[in-house]
């Protein structure tokens, strides 16, 4: 009964969105796999949690809390991750690719000796053998790969699995579990979390409007603010806008900014770079409005209108307003 | 303070999407030509970081890169900007080497080295996009790892103050030396060589290290890559024609309406 191992590093008394995810997701492979769904909860204050599991289909929980104030250090996380893994031997381990997995899980293989592929987007099973598919080359290309040792080790992409929306629930097994030995090299002094600046967070958005350096400058930015606050909107912006300053640096969505995944995607002024293009993938609307018609972004539009953006986002923007006045 | 730093040669990220091509039955992408390959971005930054960290507190930088012959390019670039030594892992054995042959070529490579206090990394590179390799190399050189990082506060002999990304926001933490740092975009903006350094990776000879002389056995590769291909886009885009571009302006508000997006 090799099974799937879910890594979830959680703090706090609510499961993340992205938890709920890798739950769905490995609740469904272990179907396709065989064995049980076991999860390891790590953290600080997370008692409370192991509940929730259950109720998204887990069948046993492992609770390893730091019972530290600050967040535990990777090293400890490692160190519990590697004593579940052997506990469970499972077929399959599977993380978040943001904070509490895209490194625990590349260090974690290399600590089992095994394969690993990080930010998947799609996973499924041919004759037993899982197979992982990943954008690479900042989503120019799609490759496709399978983990030759055992156990695979997977960092899904968050927001590109589906949470389950009828899951069935489980009265969860619940183990405590510990560090095999943590080394103290790493020392967690504090956790700064951001403070929210008024609009939605960009990675969560529903709806993102995104300028680009088509816009011309920075003295346009307000039509995107706009835009966004017409619709309640996140804002976002082209590596491009935000190297040249226009807007802060944590607008960036791409390559080496956010990945994001709204249900709409408005760019003003956005050609559709490579390097833009890797953050979006997730959109599942995008709607393009440049002057350039051979623009790459409308190869990934549903809508487009071409032309000069200050002709066509006032009147867009005005009757947005009236529609939803 | 003594600071090695992996790069990696990888293809121009600038490539326009049109240019960009893979050959399915090899599963490799076809260079475009005319560009010429990079250093990886992140790499760029993990260097800089450690050229300021020794204009600081001294000590030597040597860059390590596995990669062909080309790859030396990217080494010399490295001296450019400052790095004093280099050394270079080169085998046709490894030229498809999957990250943890690469993990392991690269570690065994740094432990030729007489002394280190601490390894710098990009958090991924840009070909891959795979961040792990410097996960790997930080397992086989035993040493503590933390990615990926956007600032250095303070540094001594002993420890780094380091701050690691996390979701809104980012931990502070104190890290022991020896150690690895995967380091990230935010970190700093990576210098253009000065002419000097120019002239100095003119004269610079790098060693070349096989993977023989590294106790490397028969990689045994522990991923497969099944495929590689570029999803065929044929634009669906459904463009708004009108009279007037404010009037395109308003059909296109209708539109998202109508399609329940707004």
């Amino acid at each position: 009964m090799p099974g799937v191992l879910l890594i979830a590093a959680a703090s706090g008394e609510q499961l993340s969105p992205t938890t709920a995810e890798l739950v769905g997701e490995g609740v469904r492979l272990s179907a396709d796999l065989g064995g049980p769904v076991t999860a390891l909860l790590a953290g600080t204050n997370i008692q409370g949690l192991a509940a929730s599991l259950g109720g998204l289909g887990v069948d046993k929980v492992l609770l390893a809390d730091s019972q530290t104030p600050t967040p535990p250090s990777p090293e400890w996380l490692l160190s519990v991750a590697e004593a579940a893994a052997r506990q469970a031997s499972p077929a399959a381990i599977l993380l978040t690719h943001g904070a509490g997995g895209r490194d625990l899980g590349p260090s974690l293989a290399y600590r089992l000796e095994t394969g690993i592929v990080t930010d998947a987007t799609a996973l499924r099973v041919e004759d037993g053998q899982l197979i992982i598919t990943k954008p690479v080359f900042g989503g120019s290309a799609i490759a496709e790969f399978s983990v030759s040792s055992t156990p695979s080790v997977v960092t899904l992409r968050p927001r590109a699995f589906e949470v389950d929306q009828a899951p069935s629930p489980k009265e969860a097994q619940v183990e405590a579990i510990g560090p095999s030995a943590a080394s103290d090299a790493i020392e967690v002094l504090e956790e700064i979390r951001e403070q929210a600046t008024g609009g939605p967070r960009l990675k969560d958005a529903k709806v993102i409007v995104s300028g680009g350096r088509g816009l011309g400058g920075p003295d346009n930015w307000h039509y995107v603010d706009e835009l966004a606050q017409v619709l309640g909107a996140a804002t976002g912006a082209t590596r491009a806008v935000t190297d040249a300053g226009w807007v802060a640096p944590t607008l960036q969505v791409g390559l080496t900014g956010a990945t994001v995944a709204p249900d709409l995607y408005i760019t003003i002024g956005i050609s559709g770079a490579v390097q833009h293009i890797a953050g979006i993938s997730g959109a599942r609307n995008v709607v393009a409005i440049n002057r350039d018609g051979d623009a790459n972004i409308f190869k990934y539009a549903r809508f487009g209108v071409v032309g000069d953006w200050k002709q066509i986002v006032p009147a867009f923007t005005q009757r947005l307003k009236e529609l939803r006045g | 303070m003594d600071i090695v730093v992996t790069v990696k040669q990888v293809p121009d990220p600038d490539i326009p999407p049109t240019h960009f091509k893979v050959d399915e039955a090899a599963k490799k992408v076809i260079p475009p030509a005319g560009v010429a390959p990079v250093m990886n971005g992140y790499d760029a930054n993990a260097l800089e970081a450690a050229l300021r960290l020794k204009e600081q507190l001294g000590g030597k930088v040597t860059v390590v890169s596995l990669g062909p012959d080309a790859a030396r390019d990217t080494l010399k670039r490295a001296i450019a900007m400052g790095a004093d030594a280099a050394i270079h892992v080169n085998d046709p054995a490894l030229n498809d080497a999957d990250s943890t042959t690469t993990a392991l070529a690269l570690s065994a490579a740094i432990k030729t080295l007489d002394h280190f206090d601490l390894v710098l990394c990009g958090r991924q590179a840009s070909d891959t996009d795979g961040g792990q390799v410097h996960l790997g190399v930080a397992q086989h050189l035993g040493l503590p790892a933390v990615s990926p990082v956007q600032k250095i506060d303070d540094a001594s002999a002993e420890s780094v103050t380091a701050e690691r990304i996390v979701e809104d926001g980012y931990q502070r933490l104190k890290i022991k030396l020896p150690a690895l740092l995967g380091v990230s975009s935010e970190m700093n903006e990576p210098r253009y060589p000065p002419l000097k350094g120019i002239m100095a990776a003119g004269r610079a000879q790098i060693p070349v290290l096989t993977a023989a002389e590294l106790g490397l056995n028969e990689a045994s590769p522990k991923v497969k890559l099944r495929r590689l291909y570029v999803e065929t886009r044929e634009a669906r885009v459904e463009l708004i024609q009108a009279d007037s571009l404010e009037d395109a302006g308003k059909q296109l508000a209708d539109k998202l309406r109508e399609a329940r997006l707004v």
